[in-house]
């Protein structure tokens, strides 16, 4: 980080002595704030793994259910728009408030596309009758593929696992808007820019806990 | 300038702030009316104000803990059915642990003084700490609600499976537990960056007061356990909800999983609770005996490590829940591991009294408490730690007493401790001391009262959780429910008296203890932010053989809008002092 | 002192179980005893002989002692060490169950113990065993967790729906020891009580052998038998008088008013529905409480229960 102490400080808050300061207090929290997400569905993945033990076959015969190829998509969806994230904040390093916006735009629209294969494959799995836990009720065709008695209960981790991880997305999307909105109003620039670097974290965070849920998922052979 | 940026040699220009013994302008009359408070992002006010939801909390568990005992009277039944009983004492635990103890400390007095002790404005995400306060109160009404419909029977523990079959709203309160620990993560993160961004020039790790220490302990636990609470709890409520089938063996989930779950949170959480007790006692004991602490970095290590060790010890819950026998035994050993670190306090303090000028003061007499109660609960908790023992033990009213008298005896008299000591502070106001003593003196006897009596029953076998219990232990059990009204007429004392200092006491001036602490540095109350100036610190914090005039001190101009606006402070003469920025 | 000890816990019956438990117990409660004794005289004679004389009062700069502070690590250390190995002992004995054990089959649910033999003989609530011989329990629940407490013994165990627990114990004297429910499972989890009744390897035998080992009998009585060994009464009683639910006795053949305000006929179709399906019709002024019998009952036992519940007039 470059030094700008000197400059303009409308956007210090009083209780900062400068904007460096407030920088580096606003990307520890965010750290921390991470760590803290990460042993959130640190908790999911340790249910996973511990079910994954149990039953093995289990996770080999679920993954048969899930559609690589919709997964794959995805993946390289979200792996696009965390550059695309990250490119945002170099704009706005060089204090191109246009390439912020194109990039959060293009950030915004990755997202929903991400979210609605999300969707379609959600749907799919109910048409299937491929509900999480108790109202799992398989057509017949699929209870004859999935014989293991515990099915049900890899759709409930499959469930939580992306549907935690898709109100992430949704979330992400609102922090995007609202930086959006924000840096219309022009109050970004290469000296205050906070709040872009923070949601890029959280924003590759998001990306980085799919790159675990796909192959984990999806991926067993 | 900034504290982040730092380890080079630089000489400050500075000079002495004395503070005003009679302030104009303080924080409570800064921004008045309900809707300045509701929306200050002021941490002195919405530590006040978690401060009275703690009240109001404690206030209800207490009542519930009156109604448990009274039922308790006798035998059978004395005026309550069954399930109110079992109701009662789930509520009991539910409110006393998730809306009493663990947002206490840290959250009620913590956000108070943290920032003072700091020597900043505030701290780093005022905002944040404000949602915090909110999100906490959301956690509140989702389990009011609860209790509204149907209730909750399954014991603040939520086991499964019973609590995925009873008719009760379990749903409502696991999601409030949900909310609810999204505030205790606020509260942690924002501590953190604070205590890493926010240090007053001068004011190095080694230079933090040991109540920073237990806080800084504090929030890592805060930030690393809370989020498998949460993730538990939504499992538990989905389970519920969608009978997804990980916790409920009905429909192939385990049971222990649960458990591990559980307590990988609420084992850790037992150290938020009591972590930051144990920095109010070093700075008490400190300012009452006018001297330094004893083993200073001892006492800041030991929090550490019992909040790192405190993660590997949770099967110490479960030794007789069916859980691998290799396990049990790990976890036993680890168990005493996280011993240590604690008794190694213990004797720092008892140490540090050696030579004092100890002046028996009410803060100071909540702290010898602490230190008896403590230690039993300590030492019981060896007991429960060895293998064998724990067998017997495990679920009977020893387990009972243990932990009432590490969290009753350990963070609650803490909280005494420290709400005597900065009540001066925070309010400017001067309680009646003979009235405090009589007090503490009426809620050490009572809580003996209530809680000895149940380490006798539950080595002989009474159960915990018991409507109804056999004919040989109505005794204890009477015993116990007199201590407790004895309790009850203490805490309603210490209600009056605070009330009364409120409306009729006397003006406490900026110091009345004569601490060197940077918080007493400040006025009582303090200022909107806190000092005046921009405070240098270059001893340590416990030097109490240097002059006070040296730990006044502030920067000597004044910087970003807030600086010396002169009034009454005396100018000792513009001096050079070399400090590392 | 001794006496203290022997005042906190109850006699020992089991000594293979429970002797280690006991002495270990009472070494920790003296050094405990001991150590805050020490504190507390420290802390009352430092408040006295150092109370401020007056504010000026200077003290001497003491930031630690390395040697004092190494010390009171590792004392306590060493202790702890002790302490472990001792319990990780007593736990051996009470984890090893001796190969002649006699085994017994422990069934536990809401709110009540049903004890099985060998020999296909049940009983609930009480359990008989010989004297000195070790007896192994294989415990599974039929609902939530409970767990099988003995204070006598010093043994405890959880009771989990879904693996099978066991524990051990070896009564020297013929007598009786209480059972508890040490973990919490509802309504009426303080009164789920049981009693282990030792008796000497003879009359244990003669017992034994005049049990019923199930099939004989008329239905009505086969159905008798049968609530009291899958808890019923835990719940219900045959003597008019309402408990956590609607008595048995008049029950048969009556209409009866449900909190929904309808009303519903106590046939066999009733009966049988709400042993099944006990939240379908709720008698008015209950609460559901009860789990569901599916799979814990057949078709036969249902008719058998329904057939006593006749006889009630």
């Amino acid at each position: 980080m470059a030094n700008h102490s000197t400059a303009e400080t409308t956007h210090v808050k009083h209780h900062f002595v400068d904007s460096d300061q407030q920088f580096d207090t606003a990307k520890l929290g965010m750290w921390v704030f991470i760590v803290n997400e990460i042993l959130f569905f640190g908790g999911l993945f340790c249910a996973y793994i511990v079910f994954r033990a149990w039953y093995p076959e289990l996770f080999q015969q679920g993954a048969l259910e899930l559609n690589k190829v919709w997964g794959g998509l995805n993946t390289i969806v979200l792996i696009g728009s965390s550059i695309t994230v990250a490119m945002g904040i170099r704009s706005i390093q060089l204090n191109q408030v246009k390439g912020l916006k194109i990039n959060l735009l293009i950030t915004i629209a990755l997202a929903c596309i991400f979210l609605l294969i999300k969707a379609f494959e959600y749907h799919h799995k109910f048409e299937l009758g491929l509900y999480p836990g108790a109202y799992y009720n398989p057509t017949p065709e699929i209870a004859g593929q999935l014989t293991h008695p515990m099915a049900s209960v890899f759709f409930s981790i499959y469930f939580m696992l992306t549907g935690v991880h898709a109100v992430h997305v949704i979330i992400g999307i609102g922090l995007m808007i609202w930086l959006y909105i924000r840096t219309s109003k022009n109050e970004f620039s290469d000296k205050y820019f906070t709040p872009v670097e923070i949601v890029g974290l959280y924003w590759h965070l998001v990306d980085i806990i799919w790159i675990f849920l796909f192959p984990l998922l999806y991926l067993i052979e | 300038m900034a504290t982040a940026e730092v380890s080079n040699l630089k000489t400050l220009q500075v000079k002495r702030f004395k503070p005003s013994e009679d302030p104009k302008n303080t924080y409570l009359t800064e921004e008045k009316g309900v809707w300045a408070w509701m929306t200050t992002q002021d941490h002195k006010k919405i530590g006040i104000m978690y401060l009275c939801a703690v009240t109001f909390f404690f206030f209800v568990g207490g009542i519930l803990a009156i109604l448990l005992r009274t039922e308790l009277l006798t035998p059978a039944k004395t005026f309550i059915e069954a399930d109110t009983y079992n109701q009662f004492f789930t509520l009991h635990g539910a409110i006393m642990v998730f809306f009493v103890l663990i947002p206490s400390i840290p959250a009620a007095l913590g956000n108070f003084i943290l920032p003072m002790q700091l020597g900043a404005k505030d701290v780093a995400f005022p905002r944040l700490n404000l949602a915090s306060f909110y999100i906490y109160v959301i956690g509140a009404i989702f389990t009011f609600f609860a209790i509204a419909n149907n209730g909750l029977d399954t014991g603040w523990t939520f086991y499964t499976p019973y609590s995925t079959q009873t008719g009760t709203s379990v749903i409502w309160v696991t999601m409030g537990m949900f909310i609810l620990g999204f505030s205790s993560i606020l509260t942690g993160t924002n501590f953190i960056a604070t205590i890493h961004k926010m240090r007053a020039p001068g004011m190095t790790w080694g230079k933090l007061p040991l109540n920073i220490w237990a806080l800084y302990a504090t929030s890592i636990i805060q930030v690393l356990a809370t989020p498998v609470l949460a993730i538990t709890m939504l499992l538990l409520t989905m389970e519920r909800f969608l009978g997804i089938g990980i916790f409920d063996p009905s429909l192939g989930g385990d049971p222990l999983l649960f458990q591990h779950f559980f307590w990988f949170y609420s084992h850790p959480a037992v150290y938020i609770m009591i972590v930051p007790g144990f920095g109010i006692i070093s700075e008490v004991i400190t300012t009452f005996s006018k001297k330094h602490i004893f083993g200073y970095w001892a006492i800041a290590i030991s929090s550490l490590a019992i909040a790192f060790i405190g993660f590997l010890v949770w099967g110490h819950h479960m030794f007789v829940s069916g859980q691998s026998p290799i396990a049990s035994s790990v976890f036993s050993f680890l168990t005493f591991m996280v011993g240590i670190p604690t008794g190694i306090k213990i004797l720092n303090w008892v140490a540090t009294l050696y030579k004092g000028s100890i002046d028996m003061k009410t803060p100071l007499v909540y702290v010898f408490i602490f230190l008896f109660l403590f230690s039993i609960g300590g030492f019981t908790g060896i007991m429960l730690g060895a293998l064998a023992a724990d067998v017997h033990l495990h679920d009977t009213y020893y387990i009972v007493a243990h932990f009432h008298y590490v969290m009753m005896g350990g963070t609650l008299i803490a909280l005494l401790a420290g709400l005597h000591y900065w009540w001066p502070k925070i309010t400017g106001k001067m309680y009646n001391e003979l009235q405090g003593k009589i007090a503490a003196g009426l809620i050490f006897v009572g809580f003996n009262l209530t809680f000895l009596p149940q380490f006798i029953m539950g080595s002989q076998g009474m159960p915990r959780r018991y409507y109804n219990y056999i004919d040989q232990f109505t005794v204890f059990h009477q015993t116990s429910t007199a201590g407790a009204y004895m309790l009850l007429v203490g805490f309603l004392l210490i209600a009056y008296y605070l009330v009364k200092s409120l409306i009729s006491g006397e003006k406490a001036g900026s110091n009345p203890w004569g601490s060197i602490g940077l918080e007493w540095q400040a006025t009582s109350p303090p200022h909107f932010h806190n000092f005046d100036h921009i405070p240098v610190i270059i001893n340590g914090p416990y030097d109490y053989h240097k002059p006070m005039e040296e730990f006044q001190l502030g920067l000597a101009e004044s910087h970003n809008g807030h600086g010396a606006h002169g009034e009454s402070h005396e100018v000792v003469s513009p001096e050079g002092v070399t400090t590392e920025a | 002192m001794g006496s203290l000890f022997d005042f906190m816990l109850p006699e020992l019956k089991s000594p293979l179980t429970g002797a280690t438990t006991d002495a270990l117990m009472a070494f920790i409660h003296t050094i405990s005893f001991g150590l805050l004794a020490a504190i507390t005289i420290a802390i009352i004679y430092f408040a006295i002989k150092y109370r401020r004389r007056s504010e000026d009062d200077v003290t001497p700069v003491i930031t630690h002692n390395t040697k004092l502070e190494v010390i009171w690590t590792v004392i306590p250390l060493l202790l702890v060490f002790v302490v472990f190995g001792w319990g990780y002992k007593g736990w051996l004995d009470y984890k090893t169950v001796p190969d002649n054990a006699y085994e017994i089959q422990v069934s536990a649910y809401q709110w009540g113990w049903t004890f099985k033999y060998a020999t296909g003989a049940q009983i609930a609530n009480e359990v008989h065993v010989p004297a000195g011989r070790p007896v192994k329990l294989v415990m599974k629940s039929q609902d939530v967790i409970h767990s099988f407490f003995v204070p006598d013994y010093r043994i405890k165990q959880d009771v989990l729906p879904n693996r099978y627990t066991s524990l051990w114990f070896q009564a020297e004297e013929p007598g009786e020891s209480q059972v508890f429910c040490a973990e919490y499972c509802g309504t009426s989890h303080s009164n789920m009580l049981a009693t282990v009744v030792v008796q000497t390897p003879e009359e244990f035998k003669t017992w034994l052998a005049n049990q019923d080992t199930g099939g004989g009998g008329t239905p009505s009585e086969r159905g008798e038998k049968l609530i009291t060994l899958q808890g019923c009464t835990a719940c219900h009683t045959v003597d008019g008088t309402p408990k956590i639910g609607p008595t048995y006795k008049g029950l048969y053949d009556t209409e009866v008013e449900l909190d929904d305000g309808n009303t519903a006929t106590a046939d066999d179709n009733y009966i049988r529905e709400s042993i099944l399906d006990p939240g379908a019709k709720i008698v008015k002024g209950f609460q559901n409480q009860m789990a569901s019998y599916e799979g814990r009952l057949d078709d036969d036992q249902i008719s058998d229960i329904i057939e006593y519940i006749k006889t009630l007039k």
